[in-house]
């Protein structure tokens, strides 16, 4: 649409010899193909997905997704459990790492000397070059123990009468893979805050300033209230890589198909299932099962996906609304 | 400049020419399967390539299921695998499926106890355990093996493994067998629903759990635990001995197993006085009558050098060779490929 009404008044301000205007349609065309494969490509997995599934789907039906029992021997599939476990370790994983990532991208942006800015960033950066499995050995042999023996000892004697933080403390834990998924996000809700606030024109500040404000005032209503919908859109980019964090979790979080209050019980991610399960398996209804696990997981991306638009869909409406009152 | 391109187009197209013409002499046989044997069939195929230069060997480790699948597709020419095929999956073959028998190895329960005391472990204990019914390290059943060692009051921390793996499935075949309630209740597979512990991924993970977690308990592979050398269990066999895991007590545990003809056999609560009986082969999985029979020929000259020359490294690598009286029987076995 856009396209057929900017044609003729370029043709008519720019008259363009034919081989640059053959060239032109020619890039307009590959730019929608590539668009069209993107949406293409979506399409396309979740339909394979979903016809690899079609054996448990047409087993258990709906089923599949409110019952616990994950029982390979009697073929008996159920992923309330995984779901529980990617959405709470999500969650988990968001509450510790959102503040922390804000925190040092402002700190980033509008504190530090500039001296250490640079350093700093890239050692953030560093952290996101770390491969999941060596930050998950790090995790069995240091953070693991360490949680067990000092936090998680601290907060059963203070905590342990909430169910949350009731029962025994083994180490891997569902507290563990929310622990070590938010090291994992963090680069990237960093990096991507950092880029938002520094897009925040210097105007905004001084404006802030020349009324008065203090620095934690004008931080707080100059940048980070007009930063707000691009910092949200950082928090969407790290719940997705949460989501999906496979090699990492798994070797932290025990690996136990079970709903439990407790944080510190063991609990199992839709991702590590299949990492864990898939290469063992034989019989079809087991593998179908295993692919409606990820049929599952990209449901859930999808959907968290679309909630955040609509979230930010109204975030920007009420800023205009504010603005215009 | 023009010129000097073509010809080196022209080199270039020559150089493919002749790297394919080159590739067509050396025949390439593919696999794919089981990862516990990985090491060994890997130090088989470069052996191998000094016996016979003409053949070359592919073999990707992605797993028994995959391997089985592979197979059963004819996407490669052999697959392996830690389990023997179930009926069902045999049934599917296009062809008639052979099991070939290559090396075994075996499950050893290891456990984190302050000093490392060598335990004495049952097979009812083992169950009590795993099924989560046995809590204390001093409880009377763990106790009444054990009477020359002091059992801490300490809580057992199971930990399994959580991918699915032939270890696994050994491990689960044994309790099975030994426990009427743990068959009931579980059953035998690559991954099963634990009644009770913490999963870990590998036999690292596991490992690394228990050395982790003081009163952890689980099983891991024998190479593993002895190339770490960690504390492991002796276990009580089918004639009331206690037998502590190696790779005498392995294959002796081989020669004594009831093994069908079709060599679809489980070794684990073998009889004979000296069987350790957490233990369990592996095996090859080839068609009887090949599609190529350029590359049956080639494949039977393979397996046959592999269950006689290439039994004698398997100690090397610290698998379980098969007794003299299985490899005869696999043998007359691999004759029948055509």
């Amino acid at each position: 649409m856009a396209v057929a009404i900017a044609t003729p008044s370029r043709e008519r301000t720019l008259p363009m010899p034919p081989p640059a205007r053959f060239a032109d349609k020619a890039f307009e065309w590959l730019t929608l193909i590539m668009a069209l494969a993107v949406v293409l490509l979506v399409f396309l997995v979740g339909w394979q997905l979903a016809r690899g599934s079609e054996l448990s789907i047409r087993r258990f039906g709906f089923s599949f997704l409110t019952t616990t029992t994950w029982d390979p021997v009697a073929e008996k599939f159920g992923a309330l459990p995984f779901i529980y476990g990617t959405i709470v370790s999500s969650l988990i994983s968001l509450i510790i790492a959102v503040p922390l990532s804000i925190a040092t991208a402002v700190f980033l942006t509008e504190l530090a000397p500039l001296s250490i800015r640079q350093p700093l960033v890239s050692l953030i950066e560093m952290l996101a070059a770390i491969p999941s499995v060596i930050l998950g050995l790090w995790g069995i042999f240091v953070m693991v123990p360490w949680l067990r023996d000092h936090p998680f000892a601290f907060l059963k004697s203070t905590l342990g009468w909430t169910p949350l933080f009731s029962g025994p403390v083994y180490g891997p834990s569902m507290l563990a893979g929310g622990i070590i998924i938010a090291i994992m996000i963090m680069p990237i809700i960093t990096s991507v805050s950092r880029e938002i606030l520094r897009s925040v024109p210097n105007l905004q500040r001084e404006a802030a300033y020349a009324l008065g404000a203090t620095r934690w005032e004008v931080t707080r209503i100059a940048v980070l209230s007009y930063a707000k919908k691009g910092l949200f859109g950082a928090v969407i980019l790290g719940l997705g890589r949460a989501l999906g964090e496979t090699m990492a979790v798994t070797m932290v979080i025990g690996n136990t198909p079970q709903i439990s209050a407790s944080l510190f019980a063991p609990g199992y991610t839709l991702a590590s299932v299949i990492a864990n399960e898939f290469t063992e398996a034989t019989s079809d209804l087991y593998l179908h099962s295993l692919v409606e696990i990820g049929l599952v997981l990209f449901a859930i991306t999808v959907a968290s996906n679309l909630i955040a638009q609509v979230l930010l869909k109204t975030m920007s409406r009420q800023q205009t609304s504010r603005a215009v009152q | 400049m023009r010129n000097g391109r073509l010809f080196a187009g022209f080199c270039g197209l020559t150089f493919v020419a002749v790297s394919v013409t080159s590739a067509w002499a050396q025949m390439t046989i593919n696999g794919a399967g089981a990862t516990f044997p990985y090491p060994i069939y890997s130090k088989w195929f470069d052996e191998y390539a000094k016996v016979d230069p003409s053949v070359r060997f592919n073999y990707q480790s992605i797993g028994s299921g995959g391997g089985q699948k592979q197979i059963l597709a004819q996407t490669v020419d052999f697959g392996a695998s830690d389990g023997p095929m179930s009926d069902e999956n045999l049934a599917k073959a296009p062809g008639k499926l052979l099991h070939i028998p290559t090396v075994a190895g075996a499950d050893v329960i290891t456990y984190n106890l302050e000093g490392n005391p060598t335990l004495k472990l049952d097979a009812d204990t083992i169950a009590g355990i795993f099924l989560g019914q046995i809590k204390k390290w001093n409880d009377p059943k763990i106790a009444a093996l054990n009477s020359g060692t002091t059992l801490p009051d300490k809580e057992i921390v199971v930990v399994h493994r959580s991918d699915g793996s032939g270890t696994t499935y050994i491990f689960t075949d044994y309790l099975s067998k030994v426990s009427p309630e743990w068959k009931s209740k579980v059953g035998t597979n690559t991954s099963v629903n634990w009644p009770a512990g913490i999963g870990a991924k590998g036999n690292e993970g596991v490992s690394g759990q228990i050395k982790q977690t003081p009163g952890a308990v689980g099983y891991v592979e024998l190479i593993y635990a002895k190339q770490n050398k960690m504390a492991v269990a002796d276990i009580r066999n089918g004639e009331g001995n206690f037998v502590s895991p190696s790779l005498e007590s392995v294959t002796a545990a081989m020669t004594t197993a009831q093994i069908p003809d079709d060599f679809r056999f489980s070794m684990t609560n073998a009889p004979g006085k000296d069987s350790y009986p957490i233990s369990g082969a592996t095996w090859l999985l080839v068609y009887q009558q090949s599609k190529d029979a350029a590359k049956g020929k080639k494949l039977v000259e393979f397996l046959k050098w592999a269950e006689t020359k290439g039994e004698q490294m398997a100690k090397d690598l610290d698998y379980a060779p098969l007794p003299r009286n299985l490899q005869d029987r696999v043998l007359k076995r691999i004759d029948e490929i055509k």
